[in-house]
């Protein structure tokens, strides 16, 4: 293990463990806005409580979203010195932006909503969760922006030894960043909708404030359709630009090693990197990847053994991701899908194998999530900025092995903990009915 | 307009503003457990700066990036050759967060007294490493073209020390009056006297610390070539007395504002007296990282410029009307009425 290995396995672990916590704090506060929102028309109480109970559950998955990006700021300078100063003209601006932007925002306005119950009118109470809502996904546009320059780098020139912008307008532009961000918006939202469908199902199982926990699936079902369906449309549009400006990782996502016009894509396939070919590949359906990938049935699709050996990301980790993301995000569109028809049909506690199903589904668009930036990330390297810089060179010189050791096992400590603890903490509250939680002498937060 | 000038400028305000603003949180978490003297007195704590710490935190984070993107040589070395005080920094950072969240949502006394020393920890490290980071800036670090040839030992040098003593001070005394005006009864009062027993040590370590400075740092060349800067330091000290003297005629606020000054003065002392240079070189100053070899393209900073000279204003307007919204003294009382505080 070398310098560089530890410094991708820490990004790894401190990037992933933060993106625990952000798709559902994208997901809950939208959900969380708009039983606010509900409640400020309608003046019904209910869903006032709504707003408490899951607003709860949001502020305890929000605080550990936050205290863990501030350390993958730090990791560009810290890990990546090389990286940071050979990008640094262009790299630096998207993220000083949404720290200023985006992410003070958020954090000045969470400590308005949470506690400002009693201290503004109604309507600022409920618009202050909305510009939480807001600058949350602000902060995500600009993130992925500048995750979308380092895919597809824009609008810079190389000069005086380093990438320097020349135009801002094709950063902010940039369709890889836009399509990436659409894409993991709505991914986020998938996950707060199938964490409160989750939630809402464990309660009905046990029977207990049914009215509430029915009108909160359903509020949430409509999201889950609505965010699946959009993950799969931009999804789409999304691997159309992958596979125009990233055919290496595109052809590692389906594992296609000879180019071909009208390529097929096989139903079932599995990679055997040390040969070049595939171990497995049946039932092929006709045409269908140059299709999807082109919009044309006869386009060239590129295989991997078009590219230098050196050139090529990791095969397997990034075709199985992929198609375990892909058939987890159709699973999503129908249990979505089926969730709405038995909410609208009042069918809901008639199967309640279905309602269990949906507690042991909590965990999987989290899954698919960190799937996502597996295909992204894994198949973006060899380079650190696709064709721009290799991983390789962009590690710091000035640090040693014992310091990313130090740090990587603090951080695995430290987040393991942390981690367990917040499972903990979420999980008590969901289990804790709006009444047990929200009404009374003290509120829990109030002890 | 030289734009390196400005952004250095607005470089020591992002620090200064974050000294300021979350110093108090520092100062009130490291004093915890001697001014909370039960349970109640420390929920009160926690929940007169539960409404602002996560915003004032992200004045760090926007430091962090504005040095990333406008002077990012600067970023990279400086971060990567402070490696491990960085970490150390980011985990209590993380521990502190989280303890003002979790401490409140389990009843046991092992639990709640678990999270009370996470968060005494947890200030005192950010404030101590702080210190010696800026006090070996300051001073300079052993860079040239090789590199960095320092280490975690060698950033412990006395003068390092005497400036991380010199923030922790000031952060506890800027904590101690945060709490004398947010709270009331004998839990004022304890944080008022506090206050006043930490002002003479802060007094003697900031005197000694700027005397000090003569001979550890080159920071007075810049006050010498032009007498006119030295009205920040002398600013600086005049706040720190005023603070004691409002603390005598019992006008907190008075003195909190002060403290503020005293802290932002603290810091332009500093700034004012690096310039050009961001981290000094003290094997030789070829090598330093000034606001002119370490930048980014015009082009960058034009862009920046302009996004920061739109949003700050807006950042700093919001942030106004969010601190007179929670304005008045947190009690028992006000605690048992709101079943959302922590």
């Amino acid at each position: 293990m070398d310098v560089l290995t530890l410094s991708r396995l820490q990004f790894a672990v401190t990037s992933m463990f933060h993106f625990i916590f952000v798709p559902l704090t994208l997901g809950l506060s939208v959900l969380v806005a708009a039983m606010e929102t509900r409640y400020v028309v309608t003046g019904n109480e209910m869903y006032k409580r709504m707003t408490k109970f899951w607003g709860k559950l949001f502020l305890i998955n929000f605080a550990l979203g936050v205290v863990t990006g501030i350390t993958l700021e730090f990791q560009f300078g810290m890990n990546w010195a090389e990286y940071s100063r050979y990008v640094g003209d262009i790299f630096g601006a998207p993220l000083a932006i949404e720290a200023t932007v985006a992410f003070f925002l958020e954090s000045v306005f969470i400590g308005v909503w949470a506690f400002g119950w009693n201290k503004v009118g109604k309507k600022m109470h409920a618009a202050s969760i909305w510009i939480v809502a807001l600058a949350t996904n602000l902060s995500g546009l600009w993130i992925l922006l500048a995750n979308g320059w380092m895919q597809h780098p824009v609008g810079y020139v190389l000069r005086n030894g380093r990438a320097e912008m020349v135009d801002f307008m094709a950063l902010i532009t940039n369709p890889f960043g836009l399509l990436k961000f659409g894409h993991q918006i709505v991914s986020g939202y998938t996950v707060g909708a199938f964490f409160v469908m989750g939630v809402s199902a464990w309660h009905l199982l046990r029977g207990r404030n049914r009215d509430f926990f029915k009108a909160s699936f359903g509020m949430a079902a409509v999201f889950a359709l609505a965010s699946t369906l959009m993950v799969a449309v931009i999804g789409d549009f999304h691997a159309v630009d992958v596979a125009k400006t990233q055919p290496a990782k595109f052809a590692a996502m389906e594992s296609i090693w000879d180019s071909c016009r009208n390529a097929p894509m096989h139903l079932i396939a599995f990679p055997d990197e040390k040969n070049q070919c595939n171990l497995v590949s049946a039932f092929p359906v006709p045409g269908m990847l140059s299709l999807l990938a082109y919009h044309d049935l006869n386009a060239e699709v590129r295989g991997l053994n078009s590219f230098p050996k050196a050139d090529r990301p990791p095969v397997l980790p990034v075709f199985l991701s992929f198609r375990a993301m892909v058939g987890l995000g159709t699973l999503f569109i129908v249990l979505a899908a089926v969730s709405i028809f038995f909410h609208r049909k009042n069918l809901l506690e008639k199967y309640p194998w279905f309602l269990r199903a949906m507690v042991l589904c909590i965990p999987l668009p989290y899954i698919a999530n960190q799937l996502g930036w597996v295909v992204s990330e894994v198949g973006r390297q060899p380079w650190i900025v696709y064709g721009l810089m290799r991983t390789s060179d962009a590690v710091s010189k000035s640090i040693d092995l014992s310091q990313v050791i130090g740090s990587l096992l603090g951080f695995t400590l430290l987040y393991g903990l942390l981690g367990f603890v917040d499972i903990y903490l979420l999980a008590k509250f969901a289990r804790k009915g709006p009444e047990e939680t929200t009404i009374g002498a003290t509120g829990a937060f109030g002890k | 307009m030289d734009l390196h000038i400005v952004w250095f400028v607005l470089w020591g305000v992002l620090w200064g503003g974050y000294f300021m603003l979350d110093g108090f949180v520092l100062g009130g978490g490291m004093l915890h457990r001697v001014l909370g003297r039960d349970d109640t007195d420390r929920r009160v704590l926690i929940n007169s700066y539960g409404p602002v710490w996560d915003g004032n935190e992200v004045w760090l984070v926007t430091a962090g990036g504005a040095t990333f993107a406008a002077f990012p040589t600067t970023y990279a070395l400086m971060f990567s050759y402070l490696y491990t005080p960085l970490l150390l920094l980011l985990f209590a950072l993380i521990v502190r967060g989280v303890s003002f969240e979790f401490r409140g949502k389990e009843d046991g006394a092992l639990w709640k007294g678990c999270w009370d020393w996470a968060i005494v920890i947890s200030s005192f490290i950010p404030a101590l490493l702080f210190g010696v980071a800026f006090g070996n800036i300051f001073a300079g670090l052993p860079m040239d073209e090789a590199g960095y040839h320092g280490s975690l030992i060698y950033l412990l040098n006395p003068y390092g020390v005497v400036s991380g003593l010199l923030f922790v001070l000031l952060f506890l005394e800027h904590g101690a009056l945060y709490a004398a005006l947010k709270s009331t009864g004998a839990l004022s009062r304890r944080a008022e006297e506090t206050a006043k027993a930490t002002w003479i040590p802060l007094l003697v370590v900031a005197v000694g610390f700027l005397g000090y400075s003569y001979f550890a740092t080159r920071l007075y060349d810049n006050y010498l070539a032009a007498p006119v800067f030295a009205v920040v330091p002398l600013l600086a000290v005049a706040a720190l007395l005023a603070v004691r003297l409002f603390l005598a005629k019992g006008k907190t606020l008075a003195a909190f504002t002060a403290s503020c000054a005293t802290i932002l003065g603290v810091v332009f002392t500093g700034v004012i007296g690096l310039f050009p240079n961001l981290i000094p070189s003290n094997l030789d100053a070829l090598y330093s990282l000034t606001i002119y070899n370490s930048s980014s393209s015009d082009y960058t900073l034009r862009i920046m410029t302009f996004v920061a000279f739109i949003f700050v204003p807006i950042v700093i307007a919001y942030k106004i009307w969010v601190y007179r919204l929670f304005r008045g003294r947190v009690s028992a009382e006000t605690l048992a009425g709101d079943h959302e505080a922590y």
